[in-house]
């Protein structure tokens, strides 16, 4: 299990990247997105963040994502980089 | 009379006789640098005339009042050809009751002279005239070159009204419009902002996907088997259809291929090829940049072309019919080939045809350029949002992943995989880009139709719908 | 094919998801000197990521990771050797013991993953005195090392010059590589001539390393790449007297003869191979239908 203990963020806002920021939180997990492609692929999108959480075993943390069409390998490098700078030891 | 200048803009919409209900019709060769269009608007909205149709060749963000103006009534409803991105937004949100008129570059002249856009009062923003209204683009402080799109308005329009910031002495050197249309001359301070007159978008680009794209457009047309003596072509004005010229040019001076004409949509680059001699004379509709200007204002093989006689499906012939190749964009191409020039992938309006399905339709060979997909959105799709030219129209497709060929075209389908280039099916090229950018979602259309695609022949295209605020 | 090398920046994707639409034959995924330090961690992972999921058709992945006395060099390649990457190329190597630190490690981790001894090649890239000096000793230190690839901009920092357009200050560095390359029977590339907005000058540094015998020639900019590829590849007249060659061989052959001559020059085992070599990439490049001069 892997414990969000600090504020930590990756990836930038320029096009096809996206800027991932983690938060610790007691409650669960709560997912913000943000992207200038949320109409076509919002679903797609909060799915790799899920999965990414589910695979680093994260339980609870506040995800803020601003999206600017980053493919899906894109996403999950970010928030896997995102979860490896958040958490505690 | 031995002149027709009137003191002020007011005076002159007052002979004019325009009341409520009436169409005004204005070009867009001033680009985003325009003032006449708000300037016309704002007098008419102060002499509290309401209920105006508004029939602008292109309108541009600099034109966004107008949207005032139909939420207070001036204005009921807008015909144009182009209409950039945040005027098209406000459209897409509901802001008009009645539908918006989409025609072409060439049927909009077509519809006008046919009597189907009829117009009451046209206004022809000059950078020079004389005081009996003989008038021109090609000099002036606000110069922007060729006045294609206003001889339709000046040739059918009940009353003509000439707008310049450049009074002249009688006669004018090289007038374009004639005195024999104009009713009245009215002189200002600036038609225009000269530095949005000339557009940006004149430099070829330097990303180095788009110079791929326009290497192999280059060569599409040299495999094609129209380039050679007496070859014609137009081309856009984005950076990479730009860049496809640059490259067609070294060919055709390493081949020694001395074309017949360049059309359009005038730049510097097409310039270039002219005075490098690829072609005989440049047939111009609009200046993009000042190059284009200074050459149509200095040499006689540059010419100033009417709509009309650019692109007109109703006159006796236009230039149009004879064009060998024409390069264009799109937003969106579906797997029949539709193209979409006029919204974005989210619905909203962001453009128009301008001169996409006139060329398209009459030009031999009609090549579309654009990347596999912009910023996770695919440009290929399973059906476009809004059909602004019909797939019947396009033989080729050009994108850094692959080019394809509308089976309709098998000739050139062959020739082109003879010659060794990347051909992929168009279907093939969806998939790849689904490959990596996933399946986007299919969007819903939102309820109230917004504007009406009226093709160049008059029949109606497409419709576009609302963009639903939460989608 | 090796005409072509871009660097690509390795925490932009923006660029990496285009990279092998650039008509490169191969390209350099940087984890060195185009990524801050605070972001070696992010482009470490983004790189791996890409490498596994964008497929790099038609073209060579190399990823370059940072300098042996950086704290980075290894994470870099627990990271990315998994994928197996085509090369690996590791900056700043002076003498074949970096070469071996290197190669010692890429085998632990191909043990570890699995891999196959030997799978992950290496193209060290020589950019001090002492490396072009040890250029041979470099080139023959390990069989994983595939390639030698000059670095000229930090080479002239080291040598305490101005980097030129010209080159005369790398020149004895450009020839050193290229004989210790050929002598260890490898490959050997020439440092991107950096001037991104001069598009005539690449051709004439092209050629000039062309005609020093390096393989091919790398690009920090997108816009070089075509005309280091038409650069480096065979002219028709090449591809001509290429067949010529094989034709008159054939021949002589045939007639049972020893001693062949063709326009007056003696056919000798080196032009024979040349002629192979060029009759090979013809012969590649039609299949991927594009060529010089078209």
């Amino acid at each position: 299990m892997t414990k969000i203990v600090k504020r930590a963020c990756a990836g930038t806002i320029e096009s096809s990247d996206v800027y991932v920021e983690l938060e610790p939180n007691e409650k669960g997990i709560d997912i913000q997105i943000e992207s200038v492609v949320l109409n076509q692929f919002g679903d797609l999108i909060r799915r790799v963040v899920v999965e990414m959480l589910e695979l680093f075993e994260v339980d609870n943390a506040k995800v803020k994502i601003v999206d600017r069409g980053a493919l899906d390998c894109v996403i999950r490098a970010r928030v896997e980089t995102a979860i490896k700078r958040g958490e505690g030891r | 009379m031995n002149n027709k200048i009137v003191r002020t803009l007011r005076e002159a919409i007052e002979l004019s006789g325009l009341k409520d209900g009436m169409t005004v019709s204005f070009h867009h060769h001033l680009r985003n640098g325009d003032y006449i269009l708000n300037m016309v608007m704002e007098e008419v909205a102060a002499m509290n005339i309401k209920g105006l149709t508004v029939n602008a060749s292109s309108l541009f963000d600099t034109h966004l009042p107008l949207i005032e103006h139909a939420r207070n009534h001036v204005v009921r409803k807008i015909q144009t050809d182009y209409m950039s991105g945040a005027i098209g937004r406000l459209i897409s949100q509901g802001v008009m009751e009645e539908q918006v008129e989409f025609r072409t570059h060439g049927g909009r002249p077509s519809a006008i002279e046919l009597g189907i856009t009829p117009i009451d009062v046209a206004f022809i923003a000059a950078p020079a005239s004389d005081s009996m209204g003989n008038c021109t683009g090609k000099y002036g402080k606000s110069a922007c070159g060729s006045l294609g799109y206003a001889f339709p308005d000046a040739m059918n329009a009940k009353k003509v009204i000439v707008i310049t910031d450049n009074l002249m002495s009688y006669p004018l050197p090289d007038w374009s419009i004639p005195e024999t249309y104009v009713d009245y001359v009215v002189e200002v301070d600036a038609i225009g902002n000269p530095s949005g007159i000339v557009s940006g978008t004149t430099k070829i680009t330097r990303d180095p996907i788009g110079l791929i794209m326009a290497r192999d457009a280059a060569r599409v047309i040299q495999h094609s088997g129209l380039l050679k003596d007496g070859f014609s072509f137009q081309t856009g004005a984005g950076g990479a259809s730009l860049a496809a010229a640059k490259f067609l040019k070294d060919i055709m001076l390493k081949e020694k291929i001395k074309g017949s004409f360049g059309l359009g949509g005038i730049t510097g680059y097409m310039v270039d090829m002219l005075n490098a001699g690829c072609f005989e004379s440049l047939l111009d509709v609009q200046c993009f940049d000042l190059d284009a200007v200074e050459s149509i204002r200095s040499n006689p093989r540059h010419q100033e072309i009417s709509a009309t006689h650019y692109a007109s499906p109703s006159a006796r012939s236009a230039v149009v019919d004879c064009l060998d190749v024409v390069i264009l964009g799109a937003t969106e191409i579906d797997t029949g080939f539709n193209v979409n020039v006029h919204t974005d992938s989210n619905g909203y309006i962001m453009g128009g045809s301008g001169g996409h399905s006139d060329t398209a339709a009459e030009a031999k060979l009609s090549m579309i350029i654009a990347p596999l997909s912009r910023a996770r959105l695919p440009i290929v799709t399973e059906q476009v949002t809004c059909i602004s030219t019909p797939g019947k129209d396009i033989d080729v497709l050009v994108t850094q992943k692959g080019i394809a060929v509308n089976p309709r075209n098998k000739e050139l389908g062959q020739r082109l995989k003879e010659a060794g280039l990347p051909v992929v099916d168009i279907c093939e090229l969806k998939k790849i880009a689904e490959g990596m950018t996933g399946v986007p979602r299919k969007l819903k259309k939102g309820g109230r139709p917004v504007a009406k695609v009226i093709y160049r022949d008059e029949t109606l295209l497409d419709t576009i719908y609302s963009v639903p605020d939460t989608l | 094919m090796r005409r072509s090398m871009l660097f690509l920046p390795g925490n932009t994707p923006n660029i990496i998801i285009n990279g092998d639409a650039l008509g490169a034959d191969a390209v350099i995924l940087d984890l060195e000197d185009a990524v801050s330090p605070s972001e070696k961690d992010a482009a470490r992972i983004l790189v791996r990521n890409a490498i596994q999921i964008m497929k790099f058709e038609n073209c060579e992945v190399i990823v370059r990771i940072n300098s042996l006395d950086s704290e980075y060099w290894k994470s870099d390649l627990d990271e990315i050797v998994p994928l197996k990457p085509d090369l690996i190329m590791p900056p700043k190597i002076c003498c074949a013991a970096d070469v071996q630190g290197i190669d010692s490690y890429i085998s632990e981790l191909e043990s570890k993953f699995g891999l196959e001894n030997n799978t992950v090649k290496v193209i060290p890239l020589i950019e001090t005195a002492l490396g072009v000096e040890n250029a041979f000793q470099i080139a023959t230190a390990s069989s994983r090392v595939s390639a030698l690839f000059l670095g000229g901009e930090d080479l002239t920092a080291d040598l305490r010059c101005k980097r030129t357009k010209e080159g005369n200050e790398i020149d004895y560095a450009r020839k050193r590589l290229v004989c210790a390359a050929r002598a260890a029977g490898i490959d050997v590339y020439d440092t991107p001539f950096t001037d991104v907005n001069d598009d005539e000058w690449i051709y004439t540094d092209a050629e000039y390393a062309k005609s020093l015998g390096f393989t091919g020639k790398s690009s920090i900019s997108p816009r070089h790449v075509a005309a280091i590829n038409e650069v480096f590849s065979p002219s028709q007249k090449d591809i001509d007297y290429a067949y010529e060659v094989m034709e008159a061989i054939r021949t002589a052959k045939e007639q049972g003869r020893g001693a062949i001559a063709l326009h007056g020059k003696m056919i000798d085992a080196p032009i024979v191979a040349r002629a192979k070599q060029t009759i090979a990439m013809a012969e590649e490049l039609s299949l991927m239908g594009g060529g010089r001069n078209e």
